[in-house]
């Protein structure tokens, strides 16, 4: 670096600047999922914030073509480049969520995807030998998408809510938020933050006591304004000659990246420019170490019942399970 | 007036057909052509009914619209950004979650030059906000038929005199503006109900979908409308209508299904001017901007055009099918005789013709009965007859053998025969004594040969 080069000079604050190498060299993984019901916008909002057609949406587009009786999970995973820094980056798209009569349960396949990829993390890190470094697939981000106009938040919502929160990082949004105006979208805000409080709900960001005063701050503007009201756009419209990604409606132009317009602008920074690593990090310390915890206290469980009952002679020749090298087999169902 | 007793030779013949064809003109100003005014005085005076039913999930809008179309606060608008004021107090009483599908009634007497309007808004909260929704469209259908139960009830009623009249005119549904056609949830409703109410489409919270976006939204919802044979309102032109009329119905028909933007405040426009509308930072959406949305289409048609054609549909076509499959349901049998027109002189003939073949046919059955019983009689006869004549043949042998006894014991005995007692058939006279044994024999062998020949 460009520091005095005097006696004192030790040159550990070149620390970043070899984490930046290793991070271009290496690159790194993301993982997002998308819930919401189809026709949300989720798709194309994925599209508007990588700038780049990602994902197709998945929604019904010919009447012939049958309502999905169960969620999906569809994963897209491509290597995205930017300055040299390569992102591995999966989209995971759930359509079926929601679109049924009856939805109890839609959320299940999500859940036990999100758990199946904490199991998978698990059986490689158990492993004797394990790869250096362990291919993460494991969900980092989850952006679960409201209905715009609704009075809060809806029965499926909380249902939901509730156990996503529980595995992953929830960032609540309204995609298609043109169709409500400022006021409606603050009474909105209110409305959902206080039935969250209420259902005790926790969305990302957490607050952590090791946050820093600037931390903190930025932490507490980020909470205000959840759930991001946003707007998605994949074309390029001409205003006044210049151009600008946005929706031509009859009675105006929307231009995404204009802050009075939507909050594209500071969902974006958020996710990608200011809390990228952050999202990363939490999910392996707190999501993942969460479920870590409850696993190998289950195997420790089964253990000990299986020992007790070889003791007991009930099992004659019962087998103490090895740690496991498979993905463990862990119970969504009961857990969900 | 010589064209009008001419006629009334065929009345009778072809049953009331007269006038079929081309309509007489006539040479001058009868009058009878201020039947409809008449009409229309009447049925002001009268007033008129208008129930209408709005569906949808909650925050579609739905509240908005109503307001909107009647131009006053039909609803009071809960949870509005404008009132500030959110439903119950804090988060606790708002997260109370929707026990079922309820509804809700609301009824206002409008007057507007004069023409009196009973509108009754029919609201169905809680519908499609549950997890499960498999039978949410269940309380509306029997909310309809129940309207429907009334009526007929009030129809069969010996004194109907006052009947009132709150069956469901139209049903507004209201659809989630996906882009990506109708939702299960939506199927499902359209497909129970379209036979029992006029179903009247309606995209709402508009504003979210661009021109083009909206273009094919609409072909996809009716896409979708089609394939599942679910049966929507539409105006149709009849031959009665002027040219500048029937382009109209097909203008509004084109815009189905209606994709609407309601608003109960007014902002203002670039230009200063105060507008129905939604206010946003990017610019204003005027409610009556027909390049806006489809607002004024809906209203023309729903008040302005077609109101009386959905309260037809519904008296003849719904009410009338509901009424059909319920009495069939019933027990009820159809009796076709009473469709036929009443003609007496054919009829006095028709009971004449019956009359006649009933008599033919009594007559045939009596002769049938005689011959039968002359039959019977004959035969009862002839048995008797046989009868006879085999117990006379059995006593003449009888006689015989007795006579022959007599004859042998006779004989035996030596008595000479007694005279005119023998049998005409004896050839040879016994009138020997000592008859040779075997001669006797050979005798009265003979004798009984001859007799039996």
């Amino acid at each position: 670096m460009t520091a005095p080069e005097g006696q004192d000079y030790v040159g550990f604050d070149t620390i970043t600047q070899q984490m930046e190498r290793k991070f271009l060299k290496r690159g790194f993984n993301l993982n997002v999922i998308l819930v919401g019901e189809s026709g949300m916008g989720k798709s194309t909002l994925v599209n508007s914030i990588f700038t780049t057609h990602l994902v197709d949406s998945q929604g019904r587009r010919t009447a012939q073509e049958v309502i999905r009786k169960t969620t999906e999970i569809s994963p897209v995973t491509q290597t995205l480049e930017e300055n040299g820094v390569r992102v591995r980056l999966t989209i995971i798209d759930t359509p079926g969520f929601g679109d049924q009569c009856n939805n109890e349960g839609c959320w299940v396949p999500v859940i036990k995807y999100i758990k199946d990829q904490h199991a998978a993390y698990l059986a490689r890190e158990l492993k004797p030998f394990r790869d250096r470094i362990i291919n993460d697939t494991r969900v980092h981000a989850c952006l679960y998408f409201l209905n715009p106009g609704s009075r809060g938040l809806r029965p499926l919502d909380v249902e939901v809510l509730k156990r996503l929160t529980e595995v992953t990082n929830v960032i609540p949004v309204i995609a298609k938020s043109d169709s409500m105006t400022s006021d409606e979208r603050t009474l909105f805000k209110r409305r959902v933050k206080e039935e969250m409080a209420f259902h005790r709900i926790s969305t990302y960001p957490y607050t952590s006591d090791d946050d820093d005063e600037e931390d903190r701050m930025l932490n507490a503007s980020i909470r205000d304004l959840i759930p991001f009201a946003v707007v998605g756009s994949e074309e390029t419209i001409d205003v006044d000659g210049t151009s600008v990604r946005g929706r031509r409606h009859g009675w105006g132009v929307i231009n995404i990246f204009d802050e009075s317009h939507c909050d594209f602008v500071h969902l974006r920074n958020f996710m990608l420019r200011t809390h990228l690593s952050d999202l990363v990090e939490v999910t392996a310390q707190r999501h993942y170490e969460q479920f870590r915890t409850s696993q190998l206290r289950q195997i420790k469980e089964l253990r000990d019942q299986q020992s007790a009952a070889a003791a007991a002679g009930v099992l004659p020749g019962a087998v103490v399970p090895q740690p496991p090298t498979a993905p463990l087999p862990h119970q969504p169902v009961a857990q969900v | 007036m010589r064209a009008v007793t001419s006629k009334q030779q065929d009345v009778a013949g072809s049953g009331g057909t007269g006038g079929a064809g081309a309509a007489r003109k006539l040479n001058g100003y009868v009058g009878f052509s201020n039947y409809p005014n008449q009409q229309h005085r009447r049925s002001i005076k009268r007033g008129f009914n208008f129930t209408m039913m709005v569906v949808g999930e909650s925050g579609l809008g739905k509240t908005t619209l109503i307001n909107t179309l009647f131009e006053s606060k039909v609803y009071p608008a809960s949870d509005s950004a404008g009132d500030g004021s959110p439903r119950g107090t804090g988060a606790a009483a708002a997260v109370v979650p929707p026990a079922g599908v309820d509804i809700t009634s609301v009824s206002a007497d409008i007057v507007e030059s004069g023409v009196k309007l009973r509108l009754s808004v029919v609201d169905a909260p809680g519908f499609g906000d549950a997890i499960n929704n498999d039978e949410a469209w269940r309380p509306i259908l029997e909310n309809i038929e129940s309207r429907f139960d009334a009526y007929l009830a009030q129809e069969n009623r010996v004194n109907r005199s006052k009947i009132s009249d709150n069956r469901v005119n139209a049903l507004l549904y209201f659809i989630k503006p996906t882009g990506h056609g109708l939702r299960a949830i939506d199927i499902e409703f359209m497909k129970n109900l379209h036979t029992r109410v006029n179903l009247v489409p309606i995209i709402a919270r508009a504003d979210t979908l661009a021109p083009r976006e909206v273009e094919l939204f609409k072909a996809k919802v009716l896409a979708d409308i089609n394939y599942h044979g679910i049966q929507i309102f539409k105006p149709v032109s009849d031959q009665f209508d002027d040219p500048e009329t029937v382009a109209d119905n097909r203008a509004i028909a084109a815009k189905i299904p209606f994709a609407v933007v309601g608003s109960d405040r007014f902002v203002d426009r670039a230009d200063g001017a105060k507008v129905r509308g939604r206010s946003y930072p990017w610019g204003v959406i005027e409610v009556e901007n027909e390049d806006h949305n489809d607002f004024v289409a809906l209203r023309q048609m729903l008040l302005r055009t077609h109101t009386e054609e959905l309260r037809d549909e519904t008296d003849v076509a719904l009410y009338e099918s509901y009424r059909t499959q319920k009495l069939l349901a019933l027990g009820h049998v159809q009796d076709g005789s009473v469709f036929r027109e009443f003609n007496p002189r054919a009829r006095h003939e028709e009971e004449e013709r019956l009359h006649a073949a009933k008599m033919h046919k009594l007559e045939t059955e009596m002769a049938a009965v005689f011959k039968q019983k002359v039959q019977e009689k004959e035969d009862k006869l002839k048995k008797s007859e046989e009868e006879l004549h085999s117990r006379h043949k059995q006593m003449k042998t009888v006689l015989e053998k007795q006579r022959r006894d007599l004859e042998d014991k006779r004989s035996r005995l030596g008595l000479p025969d007694a005279v005119g007692t023998a049998p005409a058939a004896s050839a040879g006279t016994v009138g020997v004594s000592f008859v040779d044994p075997a001669q006797r024999n050979a005798v009265s062998k003979d004798k009984k040969k001859n007799r039996f020949f």
